[in-house]
């Protein structure tokens, strides 16, 4: 088949996926925009009123919010890495997800550092960062690895756009808005899809799929430092880093099974993405999960096993007052998914992407019982006789922005989708060259 | 009186400062700010017109009013020069636990001072008991201002920091209110303030974090040993305060160290009454030492004369669930 018109084709059929915006969209934006007005009115209040109108206080003086920023940032740190590992498989079947990959990685990048502006006090001071920085602060090796982070993932992710800006830009039809028109033609700067263009975005892209696993690696290491380098028992852990990066992943590769299935379902790609993808995703998870949970049990086992004062503390509270939670996290949140997804017949899609909210669901409740217990059992007892300084609550201006912060992962996702194809067109081109070449060589390898 | 004074005349009142330094350190006049510890506490600040002659650093004589020697008034100290510590000292505090009834003197009047509300407090007084045999102590905790502090390593924008003199203060100027410090401490010395109150507004004294007063809303703060009480030769706040003279505090360099009634030497203090300190296997090396609470001079029980929102605090202990067992509070 001639190569324009396989373009113009593949233009055809995912028009309407950008154009069209019926009922369903609209009420989901509005939806969206609902939840993120009423975040943005809980952080008006937060700033006006101060931090006292949050549950934070002296002791956990850190509340949802940091939960919120290590689960986000720890999914766009497992976006980095997947897309990346992805770009090294010469699999044709990793188009159809490699996308959504990137734009979670982006994204998820761009909400979780908000949250993280919600816990500092000062936010009118936030340059001083920048005015008088100290580089022995964890803080500010965190500041410096997300933002390097953030920038070289925003490179990767256009990177990957500009084919299909190019394709867009030369395909589109009469009835695409000139504005759209324009802004294709404009951000794929002049690339023509010529065999030299080709080979030189492809291999830029290749540098950057490496640099970016380990760009987030690093990220997301010093993420984990910013926890165990502190003396606080359930902290001061040596494995936190490696821990960290595996619950990224975990949360990653569940995140991506459910944006899979939401994509599939609303934009019926069932050509596309299909049950292999399922499959190969819940394989990768149970993978995962297994290994989450041995680090969760190598964690928790060596600070019951060698219960010193401050660990014994830690546990006891985590299986008194916090018992259900650390069941529902660190039970159900892994050995549902490593049921699910280890017995064949179980492994339909609705059920790995049962598996898949479970884990999300499993590992944000992991990530409070790391956060907040430990400040809740300071080495000092808490002496004092103001609820709220003793057990920390999160009150609805945190849950609000807490949503927020989803909603606009989910919104700005939409806004992506609806811009650009979800299913990389130029993926899709390069995947029948290959199939051409393989049976030109005799090959024929059944590659879908 | 004196800050309205401090106020008017600061430039003046800034060269008292130093050249008092000078003569404390150098010793021209003999008079350092150790030895007016123990003197009396609140001389009146009235020029008596008797002069006296001081060497300065640059070798000139200059002759000084006699009651503004050592006796300098709260001359402001800016957040820059918070930085520096007061020269040649290396202050400590020893806290005699077994005197300690407590009596909440030092806490009232650090807030008072410090112009901190009902529960804030930078010196907590905490009911400790070491184990399950052992009767339960009085255990005050101001900041330990360690010389290894977890604190001021974390801080991304150097608001708190290390002092020469061992002091470690906050410059809430410079905060940004990440609370990182607070994460780190594993004493719990630190405290956020969490909204607006109207003592913010207060701007009758100029901010020194020195004095730490006024206080920023988003901003950290806590214990800071009183160092502009220390400029003019004075204890701080809790050791002056305390009718029971538990708190010693006193300068490393001269090895000494005075609760206002005794002066004592503090290596002799330390080695001959088991001086310690508080989680020592943390590796902060605290400024702030304890001895023991072996013959109590005073039975525990006296320390529940307190309010009753106090005594609530310390609902937890064993010991006070057996009383309340009991009956007895």
């Amino acid at each position: 088949m001639d190569l324009n018109t396989r373009k113009r084709e593949l233009v055809n059929e995912f028009s309407p996926m950008l154009r069209t915006s019926g009922p369903l969209l609209k009420i989901w934006i509005s939806l969206l925009l609902v939840i993120i007005l009423m975040g943005l009115t809980a952080f008006v209040l937060q700033f006006m009123k101060g931090h006292k109108i949050t549950g934070m206080r002296d002791n956990v003086v850190w509340g949802i919010y940091i939960i919120n920023f290590i689960f986000f940032v720890g999914l766009s740190y497992s976006g980095a890495f997947i897309s990346g590992v992805l770009h090294f498989f010469k699999t044709p079947w990793k188009n159809s997800i490699s996308r959504i990959v990137e734009i979670m990685t982006v994204l998820s990048l761009v909400v979780g550092p908000i949250f993280i502006l919600l816990c500092i006090g000062r936010l009118d001071r936030l340059h001083y960062l920048f005015i008088y920085p100290r580089i022995q602060s964890p803080i500010t090796w965190d500041i410096i690895a997300i933002m390097t982070d953030l920038i070289g993932c925003f490179i990767y992710l256009y990177l990957t756009f500009i084919p299909d800006l190019a394709i867009l830009r030369d395909y589109s039809d009469e009835e695409t808005p000139n504005w759209r028109k324009k802004l294709y033609k404009f951000l794929a700067i002049g690339y023509q899809d010529t065999p030299n263009q080709h080979k030189r975005l492809h291999k830029i892209i290749s540098i950057m799929s490496t640099m970016i696993i380990a760009m987030a690696i690093v990220a997301y290491t010093v993420l984990a430092w910013i926890f165990s380098l502190t003396p606080q028992p359930g902290w001061n852990s040596t494995i936190f880093a490696p821990y960290f990066i595996i619950a990224g992943l975990y949360s990653g590769v569940a995140v991506i099974i459910i944006s899979m299935y939401l994509i599939r379902k609303y934009f019926s790609l069932e050509k596309y993405i299909r049950k292999i993808h399922f499959v190969g995703a819940g394989i990768v998870l149970l993978v995962i999960s297994l290994l989450f949970g041995y680090f969760t049990f190598t964690e928790y086992f060596s600070r019951w096993f060698s219960h010193n004062t401050g660990n014994d503390h830690l546990l006891e509270t985590l299986f008194t007052k916090y018992f259900w939670e650390f069941i529902l996290a660190n039970y159900i949140g892994v050995l549902i998914p490593i049921f699910i997804l280890f017995i064949k017949k179980l492994r339909t899609i609705k059920m790995i992407t049962f598996a898949a909210v479970i884990a999300v669901l499993g590992l944000w409740l992991n990530r409070y019982l790391i956060v907040i217990p430990t400040l809740e059992t300071p080495f000092l007892p808490i002496q004092d006789t103001r609820p709220e300084f003793i057990h920390y609550t999160a009150t609805w201006i945190e849950w609000s922005l807490s949503f927020a912060g989803i909603a606009a992962f989910f919104l700005f996702f939409t806004l992506i989708i609806k811009f650009i194809p979800i299913i990389p067109m130029s993926g899709i081109i390069d995947g029948d060259k290959m199939q051409a070449k393989n049976i030109k060589k005799g090959k024929n390898i059944k590659l879908k | 009186m004196s800050t309205k004074e401090s106020q008017k005349n600061p430039t003046n009142r800034r060269k008292f400062l130093q050249l008092g330094l000078i003569s404390g350190v150098s010793a021209v006049t003999g008079v350092s700010i150790l030895s007016s510890f123990a003197a009396d506490e609140e001389k009146e600040l009235t020029p008596s017109g008797e002069k006296t002659r001081l060497l300065t650093p640059d070798g000139k004589i200059v002759e000084v009013e006699v009651s503004k020697i050592n006796k300098y008034p709260e001359a402001h100290i800016t957040p820059a020069e918070a930085r520096e510590g007061i020269p040649n000292r290396k202050f400590v505090m020893v806290i005699d636990l077994a005197k300690c009834k407590n009596a909440r003197s030092c806490v009232e009047k650090c807030q008072k001072a410090h112009q901190l509300d009902y529960h804030e407090e930078f010196i907590k007084i905490q009911l400790i008991q070491n184990n399950e045999e052992a009767s339960p102590y009085w255990f005050p905790k101001p900041c330990f201002h360690c010389d290894e502090p977890p604190c001021v390593t974390v801080c991304p924008t150097g608001a708190t920091f290390k002092r020469d003199d061992n002091i470690v203060l906050v410059d809430n100027t410079r905060c940004i209110g990440c609370k990182f410090c607070i994460t780190s401490c594993p004493y719990s010395a630190r405290q956020f303030n969490w909204g607006p109150k109207d003592k913010f507004k207060n701007l009758d004294q100029p901010y020194s974090p020195e004095t730490g007063i006024p206080a920023v809303e988003g901003t950290v703060m806590k214990c800071d040993f009183c160092p502009d009480m220390l400029r003019q030769g004075e204890l701080p706040h809790c050791a002056k305060a305390c009718p029971m003279g538990v708190i010693y505090f006193g300068d490393k360099n001269e090895d000494i160290v005075t609760n206002g009634e005794e002066t004592l030497r503090f290596s002799e203090l330390i080695n001959e009454r088991g001086g310690y300190r508080h989680l020592e296997h943390l590796g902060t090396k605290p400024n702030v030492y304890y001895l023991p609470a072996v013959n109590r001079q005073f039975p525990l029980e006296r320390g529940f004369d307190v309010d009753e929102e106090i005594i609530e605090r310390y609902r937890d202990v064993p010991y006070v669930k057996k009383l309340k067992k009991l009956g007895k509070i």
